[in-house]
């Protein structure tokens, strides 16, 4: 008896791909590139980000260098150089082409400075409070039981005042963290974590509803019913599924903690007086607004700028990354 | 029939417009902003300016000074001196005769039961009164009938216009606050935020650290008087708020003390709703040095108090280097421009009692440099100087306000210059100057190693100013963090010479020990380091009329002849 090979059946052939296979990350990239907007924020993101970064390296100007003597006095009216474009009589110099501050001090090298700490600590924050969201809303929504607490807690803080809460818990523990970290990165530390855990609550109730709705699909069911641990479950499935909301919350969570960040340090509650951020120098340059409406300009710029292309960045992540939208 | 009518009626009208003109309440609302917000209106329990000036709309003192620092009868029949025999010839005792006929704001008469009472409340051994330097000396206060105060003084007393002049010593009412003395005056709350006062205005509400509602007092003893119906008292902001709400906007009539940098007020001032003005009191800007330890690591009862001297701050050289580090001319032009003048002393005016010392007016770096090598203070490879492993590192705090930030920035970088290195610190005013005591951020508590603000003092003689650093009536723990001597300066010489100022009546001669004790905190010791002699700016609304700016006293202290201006 010779055995033969059994036949095939044809609709059990593979058919041999007309191309080659594509990677869902080029997928995703392909589907981020039609949006525009998120295109130009993640270029100026980057933009700005490079330019905080690198910028110090090449500028290589203190930021908070003061002028010598009385050498500042003759120094802090300059003007930005553009200045001179339009008012051939304006003060301008090449060494100082966004002008200086009040006391002589280089604005673009304290813009740079300044960039670096805000948006340090804005990112910090934001994935602190995205982290903290994530975790309790996941736990919140696929754990029934834990859900009663930890929603209650979610709404002891929203109840909470907030501004007034950071300024005591900054009393408590200034002093403690300056020891430990240094002055400025005392405060950095605790600007930050109380940013983060001030600011997890929205991200938290978003996140539960979303695993609650998801919870009841089928391929849940299918996962739990072939024996899917709840840590892989809760990794594989849930996670990828509530990105989306995850990626708004965060976006607008920079903004929100770059804008405290200002508040604190206006309260005196920040970083000290004569270390710059972008909030910082704003405040600083509020007086003379009339008189130089550029040190106001470019600070405020730049946070409208980094808060804004981040959200057009975050929007386009989030279509990119469902593949529900993405395709269509 | 008729034009006769009419005619009379135009007489009898224009026989009632000028009394018309001088009627209680015709001119409506004036609006004060004070861009640091009063926390209490009692100002026996703060020291801070804005709770002294706001309270003084409503309580008032015996007498006090005007706007050429002499002093005018006001509860007073008249202001007793040896002349007139209020003053007795040994310099022990004065005599008050109080107006007869006064009235509190809630009806009941004004008697000396009240002054007496005052005196109790403030020299409570427990109440940490925050004007006890004006009671400094005061052995009893016997009321022999209802209009007659007589204050006992345990030496001749060849100034006795301390107790109840001035507007940081004004009267209380007994019957208001007879159960808040001692330890727990800082409790009554309705009491301490709702004085009953004598003043042309009463509290309606007093939300602290807000805004202060105020009526016209029905009972006020110039029945014309004053000319605004209501007071809307509001605290809080910064200076340019203040600034702009005055000059740009005329949203309010007066603000006070706008410590703005020259260039930033004479803009404003192009906006043409009001306009600046200044005089020169005795008002000082310096760097106080905490004489004691103001570390984290201490406990809360040893932190900042006598029990532990400062490490590095208590050697005279890194003081004196500290001063000499500083170029004040350049601090002037930068923060004050007119408005003010380098000074190393403490008390810059009037000329009988300044020291007018110039020994600061130099900056020299190299010279602070050379006095800390000598000293032993030997720069580390950081650039920071130390000895014995302690470091010349200090915390410097200020209130929030963008003249002051200016300083810090600049005074940092000359210190770093001679190797002492600083951290900035900044608190709002409300709290800085708030004396809280449960916050670590006021001037009281001084958890800092050296502070930067400007006091000042009432009147022509600064014997209580110069009296505020004795010995042991620093703010500490006992004390509900309240006391004068800031820096808790502490030196039995000066402690004497304080007692010698009071009893000494020679107006040359106390001229001579104040300037001594002027030169024992700043020349000799550094413990108070000098900066900006400044004026007082304030702005006023050029439809404000009845004000004369008074450096000596509280800023408010004629609100009840100020109108609205008419045609406006």
């Amino acid at each position: 008896m010779t055995e033969s090979a059994p036949k095939r059946i044809g609709a059990l052939t593979d058919t041999i791909p007309s191309q080659p296979p594509r990677s869902q990350w080029l997928d995703v990239w392909d589907q981020f590139k039609q949006h525009k907007g998120a295109l130009i924020g993640g270029i100026t993101f980057l933009t700005i980000i490079l330019a905080v970064v690198v910028g110090p390296e090449i500028w290589w100007v203190d930021a908070q260098y003061l002028p010598k003597g009385r050498e500042f006095i003759n120094l802090r009216d300059t003007r930005p150089i553009y200045h001179a474009l339009w008012d051939e009589s304006a003060k301008v110099s090449w060494l100082y082409p966004l002008g200086t501050d009040n006391l002589g001090r280089d604005t673009l090298a304290r813009m740079m400075q300044g960039g670096r700490v805000s948006i340090a600590v804005g990112l910090t924050a934001m994935l602190l409070s995205i982290l903290l969201g994530t975790l309790i809303g996941v736990t919140a929504g696929y754990f029934r039981r834990l859900d009663g607490p930890l929603m209650r807690l979610t709404d002891l803080f929203l109840a909470l005042p907030l501004l007034p809460m950071i300024l005591v818990a900054s009393l408590l523990f200034r002093e403690a963290l300056s020891k430990t970290f240094g002055v400025e990165g005392g405060v950095f530390v605790l600007v930050v974590g109380l940013i983060g855990i001030t600011s997890w609550m929205h991200t938290a109730r978003i996140v539960r509803g979303d695993v609650l709705a998801l919870k009841e699909r089928e391929f849940i069911l299918a996962a739990q019913s072939i024996g899917t641990k709840p840590s892989k479950l809760v990794m594989r499935h849930l996670l990828p599924n509530v990105m989306s909301p995850i990626m708004v919350s965060a976006t607008l969570g920079i903004a929100v903690a770059i804008i405290t960040e200002s508040a604190l340090s206006f309260l005196g509650f920040g970083f000290p007086p004569d270390f710059p951020t972008w909030g910082r120098l704003l405040n600083d340059s509020v007086d003379r607004m009339d008189l130089y409406p550029e040190r106001v300009l470019w600070p405020g710029l730049a946070i409208s700028l980094t808060v804004l292309s981040v959200n057009y960045l975050g929007d386009g992540l989030r279509d990119a990354l469902d593949p529900r939208i993405r395709g269509r | 029939m008729k034009l006769k009518t009419l005619l009379l009626g135009a007489v009898a009208c224009a026989a009632l417009a000028p009394a018309a003109f001088a009627e209680r309440g015709k001119d409506g609302n004036v609006s004060i902003i004070y861009w640091q917000a009063p926390s209490i209106l009692n100002p026996f329990l703060s020291g801070g300016t804005k709770d002294v000036e706001s309270s003084s709309l409503v309580l008032e003192p015996l007498a006090r000074y005007d706007d050429k620092g002499e002093i005018v009868p006001f509860l007073a029949e008249e202001v007793p001196t040896l002349a007139n025999g209020g003053v007795s010839e040994d310099l022990t005792t004065i005599t008050w005769k109080i107006k007869p006929g006064l009235l509190w704001s809630d009806g009941s008469p004004f008697t000396s039961a009240d002054v007496k009472f005052t005196a109790e409340y403030c020299m409570h051994p427990e109440g940490g009164c925050a004007q006890l330097s004006f009671f400094d000396g005061v052995q009893s206060v016997e009321t022999p009938d209802d209009l007659t105060v007589k204050v006992t003084f345990n030496q001749p007393k060849p100034n006795p216009y301390g107790p109840f002049v001035g507007g940081q010593s004004p009267i209380l009412q007994k019957a208001q606050f007879e159960n808040c003395t001692g330890a727990k005056a800082p409790e009554c709350t309705q009491q301490n935020f709702n004085p009953v006062g004598t003043g042309p205005f009463k509290v309606v509400e007093f939300k602290p650290n807000d805004v202060i509602t105020l009526e016209a007092n029905p009972n006020y003893r110039d029945p014309n008087k004053p000319a605004f119906a209501t007071v809307t008292f509001k605290g809080g902001g910064d200076a340019t708020g203040a600034a702009r709400a005055v000059f740009e906007t005329g949203e309010f009539d007066y603000a006070w003390n706008l410590q703005l940098a020259p260039d930033v007020i004479a803009k404003m001032e192009a906006g043409g709703k009001g306009k600046a003005i200044t005089g020169f009191g005795p008002l000082v800007e310096r760097i106080e040095v905490n004489m004691t330890d103001p570390s984290p690591s201490l406990d809360a009862d040893t932190r900042s108090t006598r029990k532990a001297p400062h490490p590095f701050l208590s050697d005279i050289n890194v003081r004196a280097a500290l001063s000499m580090a500083i170029d004040r001319e350049l601090l002037v032009e930068v923060g004050y421009g007119k408005a003010g003048k380098p000074t190393c002393d403490l008390v810059p005016v009037p000329d009988n009692y300044a020291a007018k010392n110039d020994f600061c007016m130099v900056q020299d770096i190299e010279g602070a440099n050379k006095l800390l090598e000598d000293a032993g203070w030997v720069k580390g490879a950081d650039g920071v100087r130390a000895k014995d492993g302690v470091r010349l590192s200090l915390v410097y705090a200020t209130s929030t306000n963008a003249v002051r930030q200016d300083f810090q920035a600049l005074i940092k970088d000359w210190w770093a210059e001679i190797g002492v290195e600083t951290e900035l610190r900044n608190a709002s005013a409300s709290v800085f100057f708030g004396g809280d005591p449960g916050s670590p951020d006021t001037f009281q508590k001084f958890y800092a190693d050296v502070e930067m603000y400007a006091n000042t003092f009432n009147g022509t003689d600064p014997q209580q100013y110069l009296a505020a650093y004795r010995c042991g009536a620093e703010p500490k723990p006992e004390s509900q963090w309240q006391g004068e001597n800031i820096n808790r300066f502490c030196d039995p010489a000066y402690d004497a010479l304080i007692d010698e100022l009071a009893r000494t009546g020679d107006i040359a001669k106390r001229g001579e020990i104040a300037i001594k004790m002027n030169n024992m905190l700043t020349k000799d010791s550094h413990t108070i380091i000098g900066l900006v002699h400044r004026g007082r700016v304030s702005g006023q609304s050029n439809t404000l009329g009845g004000h004369v700016l008074n450096v000596w006293d509280s800023e408010l202290w004629d609100a009840a002849d100020w109108f609205r201006k008419q045609g406006s």
